[in-house]
């Protein structure tokens, strides 16, 4: 199970990639796995605004539809649209396979965040 | 996993990676590889199952042919000794009490599988049942595991293993002089997944080694372990009922489009009544097959609507992975269940579009 070190992390297991005021946000490998074959996703509206920890899309596996929460408040810049043909991106490369970009409304909320350590941890007490 | 009931097979899950699941109190294989390649090779190639948590009732005494005729939607004195045959066992209001298979032996001698959830709940049905006939219910669930092999190679594996037997072996009909690695197995040509297939019955004893040899055997033929997932989106794909969802104490196998297993001229049954009006009057609401015309997925559940009024619910819904395309069963209004019909499924509280369509999904492959 992959954890990767220039990200933050969210204890829904969200990713961030933040940089110059921006933030991918993606899903991690535990999540990934976790969920099993993606069949589907729900990317939200270029534009849309968000507080930290509201519901901006949605995964689908076979089984089952699971909400993505966005661990920083920001505005929608774009979505990766490739997610809508090839769900199954997120489970090849779930770190390359952004859902979202935010133009970050507050850098602090970052220090909220859980570092790649405190992540790892977080899923070795999870199992 | 602790509180949870094991098969004889579970000790072998690790060797196949399995990701288990909690089904109906039982600790089962969700996946091995994943969903998706186990339901591909079952379609192209074979997969095998466990299904050992399913229960089997065996049915003895001089009257068990007319008991169970009297418990069951089709017409059991149709069958030979040594066939198999699909049943709605029914309420007295038509519904279902659980879907069956019916093993002949010979008019005294029947072995009855039941659904793992209805187990405890059938028995006792037919328990109660019993009363008045010369006729002895035993479960025997316990002491019996059973293996399902299915897809287009499933013949091929299966005479790689107990050679032209595997051919004697007609849609719908078993053997119970087979053995496999010196276990004695019952095996019958039936299947829950619209391919071509065999399920195996053997004492729990030998189980996981059968289990091993028929994977290391089937491997040249493309077998894979396959767990409860795919058996859900295959079943699917091809129409067949999974009780809870299309079948149910409140729904009759007439509104489940079942009607060819009811033989509504048959000397009385449980239910034959209640189907009989119904068949009158017309159903309300039938079962409905349709496909997603917005983008969305359809689960089980989820409320249709037809120009904006509830018209019924999702029963089981999925991407289908061998279509290729998100479809659905419902229960919907008689009215528009023809195919056809724009309906809307609620979809997380947004309405989304979506077309009746003819069922079944994917076309059995059979092998009659």
């Amino acid at each position: 199970m992959k954890v990767l070190e220039n990200l933050y992390y969210s204890k829904d297991h969200e990713w961030v990639r933040a940089e110059g005021g921006r933030a991918l946000i993606g899903i991690t490998d535990h999540a990934q796995l976790g969920l099993g074959d993606v069949v589907y996703v729900e990317l939200p509206e270029e534009g849309a605004e968000f507080q930290a920890g509201d519901a901006i899309g949605v995964v689908e596996s076979v089984k089952a539809a699971s909400d993505v929460y966005t661990p920083v408040s920001g505005k929608v810049l774009r979505v990766n649209e490739e997610l809508i043909d090839s769900p199954e991106r997120i489970n090849e490369d779930p770190y390359g396979s952004w859902l979202a970009e935010l133009e970050i409304t507050d850098e602090n909320e970052l220090e909220g965040l859980l570092s790649p350590e405190k992540y790892k941890a977080l899923c070795l007490e999870e199992a | 996993m602790d509180h949870l009931l094991k098969t004889p097979l579970y000790p072998a899950y690790g060797e196949y990676g399995a990701k288990i699941v909690d089904f109906a109190g039982w600790a089962l294989p969700l996946q091995f590889e994943g969903i998706l390649p186990e339901h591909h090779a079952v379609r192209e190639a074979a997969g095998m199952f466990d299904v050992s948590h399913m229960g089997e009732v065996e049915v003895t005494g001089k009257d068990a042919l007319f008991y169970l005729n009297r418990l069951l939607s089709n017409d059991i004195t149709r069958i030979k000794d040594y066939q198999v045959q699909y049943n709605i066992m029914l309420n007295e209001n038509g519904g279902a009490v659980d879907d069956v298979l019916a093993y002949r032996y010979s008019d005294q001698h029947f072995l009855v599988i039941v659904n793992a959830a209805n187990r405890i709940k059938d028995v006792q049905w037919m328990k109660e049942h019993a009363q008045g006939y010369q006729v002895t219910v035993n479960d025997s669930s316990d002491d019996v595991a059973q293996l399902a092999l299915q897809g287009p190679k499933a013949i091929d594996i299966m005479k790689a293993i107990i050679g032209e037997a595997a051919e004697q072996i007609r849609f719908f009909r078993f053997s119970d002089s087979i053995r496999i690695k010196g276990v004695s197995c019952l095996i019958s040509r039936t299947g829950y997944t619209g391919e071509d297939g065999f399920e195996i019955y053997l004492k729990p004893d030998h189980a996981a080694d059968v289990w091993r040899y028929l994977l290391e055997i089937g491997k040249e033929y493309g077998l894979k372990p396959a767990g409860l997932g795919c058996r859900d989106t295959l079943r699917f794909e091809a129409c067949l009922p999974l009780y809870g969802h299309e079948l149910a104490e409140d729904i009759t196998p007439l509104e489940a489009g079942l009607g060819s297993f009811v033989k509504l001229e048959k000397q009385n049954f449980i239910g034959k009544q209640a189907l009989a009006k119904q068949v009158e009057s017309g159903v309300s609401r039938k079962l409905t097959g349709f496909e997603m015309t917005d983008r969305g997925i359809a689960r089980g559940g989820y409320e249709i609507r037809k120009d904006g009024k509830k018209a019924g619910y999702v029963t089981t819904g999925y991407f289908a992975p061998t279509l290729g395309k998100n479809l659905g069963l419902a229960l919907i209004d008689a009215g528009f269940s023809g195919p056809g019909n724009g309906i809307e499924v609620v979809i997380r509280g947004k309405s989304v579009h979506g077309v009746t369509v003819e069922t079944p999904f994917y076309k059995k492959k059979y092998k009659k």
